[in-house]
Formats: C-alpha cells, sequence, structure tokens
C-alpha cells in the first residue's frame, strides 16, 4: 500500500475508537494511543530547499495543522532599493529569486521603463526573452533535480546540474554572470550577444531536448515516484485562486494562466507560448507541468531563433536615470508564477517605495491547506512539489 | 579524542593521520541563499568536489566535520547557526561561502542581516564571491585540506581563534588593470 493511499481525505474519523471505554485518551485513527506532537521542520532541513521553517502538529505520523515559519531569509528588500537607484537595484533584484535572476531583471526594468516612457530597441526585447527563457529552464531543471532527490531519487540531479552547466556557460558568455546576471538595464541589455552565441542556442536545444526527455523518462513513469506523488495533496482551482497561487503550482489545477499569455510583454505576442496544464492538482500535475514549462520554454526559444533581429540593444541613458512621479505595477511571468513590481516615485533618483507581489510567498501560503491530513512522507512530497524560492518568500 | 588532543604525534603518524581527515571531509551544507546553488553546482556533475574527497552527505552536524555556511545569515537565522556548529564534533573547520557569509556583501545596508558569519562562529577559511563560483569554492576546500595536511590536532584542540585563511586570486583570470600595483594583494 502506497503512502497515497492512506490519505486522511478518504479515511473518516470513527466516531467511536477501539479503546474508548478504557476511559484512555484516544486521538488519531485509534489504532495507538498516542498524544499530539509539534514537529518543527527546519529552518536547515534538507526537505525544505532552503530555509523555510514548517511546524508540524503531528498526531502520531498523521499532520493535524501546519504553520509555515517564514522570514529566516528576510534580508529588507524593499527598504534597501529605497536606497539604491535604479541601476543599482537591478544587482539587488536579481537575488531576491536566486534561481529566476532574469526574470526578475525584466520586471523591474519594465516598470522603470513604463514610468519613464521609454523606447526599447526590438533586438534588446528579443534578447531579454531569450535569455529569461533560458533562465526559466534552468530554474526548473534545478526544481526536477531537487523534487527527485526529495523523493529519494539521486540520480536525476546529477543529471539536472549536467544540464544546468551547459546553459550556464552559454549565458555567462553573454552576461557574465552563472546566476545573477545584471545584464539589463533601463532602455535595453547592456551588450549584444557575444559572437557565435546565437549558433551555439541553436546547437543547444536539440541536444536539451532529449536530455530533459531522459529526466521525464527516469521520473515520470516511474513507479516509485507515482506512488509518492499521484493523488497526493490535491489542490483545487478555486482554492488555488483563493491564495493566489500561480505559474506551474497554479498551471497544474487545470487553469491555463501564464502572464506571458493573458499579459504579454516584451514581444511574447509574437511568438506562441504553449501552456501545460494539469488535471487533479497534485504532486504528480505540479511536477508534469514543470517539464511541460521546460519544452515550452525551448520551443519558445526556437521561434526567437528565427525571428531575433539585428540592430542596437540599448539606448543612450543620462548620467541619473530619473523616474517620474507617479505609480505603476507590471507583471510578469517568473518561473514560479506570477510576479508584480509596484513603483511608486516621487521624482528621484532612487524608488519611493518598491513593492514585489512575488509567486513564491503566494505559493506557501497554500501550504497549510495541502499538507493537513497528509501522511509525514507526502509532507516532503508536497513540500517540494509547491515550488517556492525562500528569498522570493522572505525577500 | 583522549590521546591526540593531549599529546604530539610521532611525524610520521600525524602524516598519516592528517592524510586521512583531509580527504575524508564530511561535509554539513548550511545552505542558505543563493550560494547554496552554487554549492550544488560544486557538488554537481562537472565540478564535482566528492573527488576531494568532501562528502556532502552528512546527514546532521553531529556528523560533519566541516561547515559550508553558503549566503546570507540573517539575524533571525543566527542562533540556528550557532546550535548547528556547537553540535558538530571537534576538530571541525567552517568555510564561509559567498560575500553574504563574508561580510553581508550587497546587503551590508540591511537592518535584518548578520554581517558576516564571523560574528557568531570562527571561520577557517572565507571564499569570496557573489556568488563564488564553483571553482572558488574548490580552492578553498584545497586551502582548508592543505591546513589539515601541515597542523597538529594537539595546537588545534588547544587554541581557541584560529587565523583565517583569506584566498586571494593572482591568477591570469583578472583583468591586467584591474591588478593593483606591487607589493598590494588584489582582494577579490
Amino acid at each position: 500500500m502506497s503512502a497515497s493511499d492512506l490519505s486522511a481525505r478518504e479515511i473518516s474519523h470513527p466516531a467511536t475508537a477501539p479503546g474508548e471505554n478504557l476511559n484512555l485518551e484516544i486521538v488519531g485513527d485509534g489504532a495507538f494511543t498516542t498524544a499530539d506532537m509539534t514537529l518543527s521542520v527546519g529552518p536547515a532541513h534538507p526537505a525544505t530547499h532552503g530555509v523555510l521553517r514548517v511546524v508540524l502538529e503531528m498526531d502520531g505520523e498523521r499532520v493535524k495543522s501546519a504553520h509555515p515559519v517564514i522570514g529566516y531569509m528576510h534580508r529588507g528588500f524593499e527598504k534597501l532599493a529605497e536606497h539604491r537607484d535604479f541601476r543599482q537595484s537591478m544587482a539587488l533584484v536579481n537575488r531576491h529569486d536566486w534561481l529566476s535572476g532574469m526574470s526578475n531583471e525584466i520586471g523591474l526594468v519594465l516598470t522603470v521603463e513604463r514610468m519613464l516612457e521609454m523606447e526599447v530597441p526590438e533586438r534588446a526585447q528579443w534578447i531579454r526573452m531569450l535569455c529569461a527563457e533560458y533562465n526559466r529552464i534552468l530554474n526548473h531543471l534545478l526544481f526536477v533535480g531537487s523534487y527527485g532527490l526529495e523523493l529519494g531519487a539521486i540520480t536525476p540531479m546529477f543529471y539536472a546540474t549536467r544540464e544546468r552547466e551547459r546553459i550556464q556557460y552559454l549565458l555567462e558568455a553573454a552576461t557574465g554572470g552563472r546566476l545573477h546576471y545584471t545584464y539589463n538595464q533601463p532602455g535595453g541589455v547592456k551588450i549584444d550577444l557575444p559572437k557565435g552565441f546565437l549558433q551555439q542556442s541553436v546547437e543547444l536545444i536539440p541536444d536539451l531536448r532529449k536530455r530533459i526527455q531522459d529526466l521525464e523518462d527516469l521520473l515520470l513513469g516511474n513507479e516509485i515516484f507515482m506512488a509518492r506523488t499521484k493523488g497526493v495533496g490535491p489542490l483545487p482551482p478555486d482554492v488555488a485562486l483563493s491564495f493566489g497561487v500561480s505559474g506551474p503550482t497554479l498551471q497544474a489545477t487545470g487553469i491555463p494562466e501564464d502572464v506571458r499569455v493573458t499579459e504579454p510583454y516584451l514581444k511574447y505576442d509574437e511568438v506562441e507560448v504553449p501552456v501545460p496544464v494539469g488535471e487533479n492538482g497534485d504532486s504528480w500535475d505540479r511536477f508534469y507541468c514543470l517539464l511541460g514549462r521546460m519544452k515550452a520554454s525551448m520551443y519558445i526559444i526556437e521561434q526567437i531563433h528565427d525571428r531575433i533581429p539585428s540592430g542596437p540593444v540599448n539606448v543612450k541613458l543620462p548620467k541619473m536615470v530619473k523616474a517620474p512621479e507617479g505609480s505603476t505595477y507590471v507583471r510578469v511571468e517568473n518561473p514560479l508564477g506570477s510576479l508584480g513590481y509596484w513603483l511608486e516615485s516621487d521624482g528621484g533618483r532612487t524608488p519611493w517605495r518598491l513593492k514585489m507581489r512575488t509567486a513564491s510567498f503566494s505559493n506557501v501560503q497554500s501550504l497549510p491547506y495541502l499538507l493537513e491530513g497528509t501522511l509525514v512522507p507526502d509532507a516532503i512530497s508536497v513540500l517540494g512539489s509547491v515550488f517556492f524560492v525562500v528569498g522570493d518568500v522572505d525577500r | 579524542m583522549g590521546v591526540v588532543d593531549q599529546f604530539e604525534l610521532p611525524k610520521p603518524v600525524k602524516y598519516v593521520f592528517n592524510w586521512g581527515r583531509k580527504y575524508s571531509l564530511w561535509c554539513f551544507n548550511f545552505g542558505l541563499a543563493c550560494c547554496a546553488i552554487e554549492f550544488i553546482a560544486a557538488s554537481g556533475s562537472r565540478h564535482d568536489f566528492i573527488r576531494l574527497g568532501v562528502i556532502p552527505f552528512a546527514h546532521a552536524p553531529r556528523q560533519a566535520d566541516l561547515l559550508v555556511v553558503s549566503g546570507t545569515l540573517t539575524d533571525k537565522m543566527a542562533p540556528a547557526l550557532r546550535r548547528l556548529y556547537e553540535e558538530m564534533p571537534e576538530p571541525k573547520y567552517v568555510i564561509s561561502f559567498g560575500s553574504c557569509a563574508n561580510c553581508g556583501g550587497p546587503y551590508w545596508d540591511s537592518y535584518s542581516v548578520t554581517k558576516g558569519v564571523d560574528q557568531i562562529l570562527p571561520v577557517d577559511v572565507y571564499v569570496p564571491g557573489c556568488p563564488p563560483r564553483p571553482e572558488a569554492l574548490l580552492d578553498g576546500i584545497v586551502a582548508l585540506q592543505n591546513r589539515i595536511q601541515g597542523e597538529s590536532l594537539k595546537d588545534r584542540m588547544a587554541q581557541r581563534r584560529r587565523e583565517p585563511i583569506v584566498l586571494r586570486h593572482d591568477g591570469p583570470d583578472i583583468a591586467p588593470e584591474l591588478q593593483t600595483t606591487e607589493g598590494q594583494e588584489h582582494r577579490v
């Protein structure tokens, strides 16, 4: 019997537990006399990838309630951004979600550009898209690898890091950074793609597609993997929406929401963006959507190869970029979901207030709902498949 | 430890002893932020620090010899780190991986970040970078291994504070115009 067969949602608690007339306090399913236990998972626990702490109220092996304790990675980003000018903020903004630096940068530059009503050269927009899609694959590869690791499969992590190294090598050639690119600036990107980048990129995609198929074969069809994930932690679409869940976690519930499709930015309205959807919103579906998004990104990259124009990649900036008075809000599709920046400016060289709406924060809000009633092994399966980065939760 | 922390070992015994210790560093990764991803990359396929004898599978600090603090330490997290450090058995080594762990890094003016793990525990090797490349971690590990090979366990156990190793780059990967003049070391 797999752990998922024991899901608490199917088993109703008996009205009278055996042993009741013994005058013992019976809790749980009645098999044993147990006292509730509080189990603190984290803040330094390998299964929470990062420093999320989850306090579980345990009834035997069953989770009665779960309380995520956030704030262990709170670095005060929003306050720091008030003391950095817009170009300096770029170095902070790619660090709050350290797996998706490019999407974060794009979010902030789009906000600043909208405030300045700045025209961005065509080529710069396509380069941004190209790098953002590569970054999305990088992000998802790590989650694919680490999710296998959490469920006891070590091999996918090695495959995932191998592919990550290849993409990082390519992005490093263009941007100079492996994780934190600081490649965007208001009005474009810092520097044009190096010679031979597109050729290498064209050659990389078929390889990558083959390797990701290997990863998929390793995990998706695996009997143990399916037993650990199928039917575990189902998230209904209405609950997901009420928590503000987005990204692959929302797509797994069957809602084809993707900012690149619903509110296209950059040139996403000129390319075809496939959106994978799941059926039940369980861990397996969430993982499936993650793999689907990688394939979608590769498909988008192939379209970018055909479409990328030549021309300038940035505009000449004044010595000091000052956003005019006012406020604006920009949404972009972070690898983990919808990311929004709300920028309020008083006309100075720094934001008066920069508020972030991050995907991970909202995704983590659904954990108490998802973890309630699961078994401990299933809790690990759920924690790994509700994709979040702790820095993105705590900012 | 009994004998080794009270008596100086004979030289050949010490050599073999230290040789064994330096190539079986069970490593506890205190992965906090971005640098943890580079730590994973260093343990992964291409860089693979297991070939240096660093084994990243320590299940708890009680089974670890080496603590790698990778990422931003916040004031809320600091007591947990100190406690994990206390749980490790002697002799223990600490690598501070990344600018945040070294000194606060880009969060030097943040209200919630501990500016350097060396404020709460002794550090053996500082690896600079934001985040450092996996090669930098390998460099740091080799520096630590050289120290272990040369040290006397008796002295190590006796001393409270250690002189840290600060990695300095003098290789060709720095642009010539960034190299400082003679007599000055360029700290990356």
